[in-house]
């Protein structure tokens, strides 16, 4: 085998792995609904149509230096 | 002063709005003239045989690509960054002195920029690369100025109150990171003066006089690669960047699916840098990369009309928006030409269509949809939202604001249309042979058949730039008009008449 058809199924099996991963984003996505701090992502909608300043973060830097 | 309550701060926003309205008048009028003059070959020399070095064709045209890509689409960008930015990350620029600092020299030191090219384009010194034309000074002063851009990105970033970042953020971040590689990448040259010629030459050329670190087809490849992702990250990362916020924000609607524009965005980043190849389909390149271009074009429908469908869902319900508001049709139109022009652009793509296509007026047309439809509108969109909230001003006129995009509209319409058809006769006209072979027309049989065309097309032109004068009118009384309170400016835009 040499180094032109190498290239080839090396491009043909990350085109399949990167596939994998972005179907297997889409899975988690619909599936898990939330994030790991447990805010649904439709919430984050919110960013833009509750952003003044005085306005509550839907989730807050501030919060995680409480914790 | 002690007592007064944080606010954002949205100087640097305004300074680039004032760039963004007048690159845009210097951009769309040039292309203007240069539409005329391949109507009108007389108007090449319209200042007199003197000046013609100056007024033709050849030495306008980069003044308007680059003008349109790197005066008013990236001060447009810049302008909504420092207007998105501090908004969905809720932090002010004024709680940073060494932010506000950096905007402000982020906005002189582009401007020196901007100057620079001006005046080195209209002297004639180019690299001769498309769209890459500025030479090794310029160059690095441009790094400069993007470095300056991305730490205020990263630095606003840094003191956010918001811990999530929202999707706009994300589009922002990859136009900084993708221009960054891109520019970077295929700018690489040497000044002429430290090179030496086969001959034994050295101190070649003016001190400011370059050449390519690449060669023949390898140039070609990284000067597509470039000049497609400078479209991927110029005129659509960050265009998404603003619909994404604008069009939920002035229509008080959530976005349809915030998860399905992640997924837009990682779709984008994955495939997008595949596909400039199919610029270079029957060259000199391998033919897999050319198959691979073509294969990636055709995919990169699914990311785009991902986000463009999530923005006319987020409408879902609330269409009579659309009609009470000049202000939503321009997103939404921006958004239906993104749509269009990402159908047309792989279509183009497929190599048999594209042995039509090559080298013909169908491909101006495909970037002037896209350009003036969805760049042009979307950009005018933002900062007709943002007016009324930096200056604290109603919007001067819904009834211009609306005359505008019916004009605008018209503009773009015969501008599309006129070169679909250009590009279409003259693709079959450069094939048709009899049946020995023998071509059928001459190059100048074509040039007697387009000409009607072209000049539809440089009426569309010249409408869509009154349309862009209008929009420079209301801005500008905008700064006069009726002072508004805090609650008007919550979603919809308050106009006047």
């Amino acid at each position: 085998m040499d180094i032109a058809q190498l290239q080839a199924y090396g491009y043909f099996g990350l085109t399949i792995f990167l596939v994998i991963v972005l179907y297997g984003y889409i899975y988690h996505l619909y599936t898990a609904k939330k994030d790991v701090d447990g805010v649904d992502y439709e919430k984050y909608s919110n960013m833009a149509l509750k952003d003044d300043i005085d306005d509550t973060p839907v989730s807050s830097v501030s919060d995680d230096k409480e914790k | 002063m002690e007592n007064r309550p944080l606010e954002y701060d949205y100087t640097v926003a305004k300074m680039f709005m004032l760039t963004t309205i007048i690159l845009g008048i210097v951009g769309m009028l040039i292309g203007v003239i240069l539409a005329f003059q391949l109507a009108f070959p007389g108007v090449n020399t319209i200042l007199g045989e003197g000046l013609a070095e100056y007024t033709n064709f050849s030495r306008l045209r980069p003044l308007h690509t680059d003008a349109v890509i790197f005066g008013f689409t990236l001060s447009g960008i810049f302008s909504t960054w420092y207007y998105v930015g501090q908004r969905v990350l809720k932090v002010s620029m004024a709680e940073s002195k060494l932010l506000m600092g950096l905007g402000k020299v982020h906005f002189w030191l582009y401007l020196v920029v901007v100057a620079a090219v001006v005046v080195s384009l209209f002297a004639g010194v180019t690299t001769s690369k498309e769209y890459a034309e500025f030479e090794w000074p310029i160059d690095i002063a441009v790094v400069v100025v993007w470095v300056i851009f991305g730490m205020s990105i990263f630095g606003l970033i840094g003191i956010r109150r918001e811990k999530s970042l929202y999707i706009s953020i994300w589009y922002y971040i990859a136009t900084f990171l993708g221009i960054a590689m891109l520019y970077l990448f295929n700018n690489m040259e040497i000044p002429t003066i430290l090179g030496q010629s086969a001959a034994g030459e050295s101190g070649i050329g003016a001190w400011y006089h370059s050449v390519s670190m690449y060669a023949g087809t390898n140039d070609a490849l990284v000067e597509w690669w470039y000049g497609h992702n400078a479209v991927a990250f110029g005129f659509t990362v960050p265009i998404v960047a603003m619909i994404y916020y604008f069009l939920p924000k002035e229509s008080g609607q959530a976005i349809y699916s915030y998860k399905l524009s992640l997924l837009s965005f990682w779709g984008l980043m994955f495939v997008y840098l595949w596909a400039g190849g199919h610029h270079l389909l029957y060259s000199t390149v391998p033919d897999w990369m050319q198959t691979m271009g073509s294969i990636f074009s055709v995919i990169l429908i699914l990311p785009s009309w991902g986000s463009a469908i999530n923005m006319l869902l987020t409408m879902k319900g609330e269409w009579q928006q659309v009609a009470a508001s000049p202000l939503i049709k321009f997103m939404i139109l921006g958004s239906t030409f993104y749509m269009f022009s990402t159908l047309e652009g792989p279509i183009q793509a497929i190599k048999s269509v594209n042995a039509i296509a090559h080298f013909t007026d169908w491909i101006v047309g495909h970037v002037h949809d896209g350009v003036l439809g969805w760049v042009g509108f979307m950009i005018m969109a933002a900062l007709f939202h943002m007016a009324p909230r930096v200056f604290k001003r109603e919007i001067y006129s819904k009834s211009l604001m609306a005359a505008q995009f019916w004009i605008q509209t018209l503009g773009v319409v015969l501008y599309f249309t006129s070169m679909w058809i250009a590009g279409i006769t003259q693709g079959m006209m450069w094939r048709a042979h009899d049946e020995f072979g023998n071509l059928a027309y001459s190059f100048i049989d074509t040039v007697t058949v387009l000409h009607p065309y072209y000049t539809i097309r440089g009426v569309g032109g010249l409408l869509y730039l009154v349309g862009f004068l209008m929009f420079a009118y209301n801005i500008y009384k905008t700064m006069s008009a009726r002072p508004v309170e805090e609650h008007e400016l919550q979603n919809a835009s308050p106009m006047g008449a």
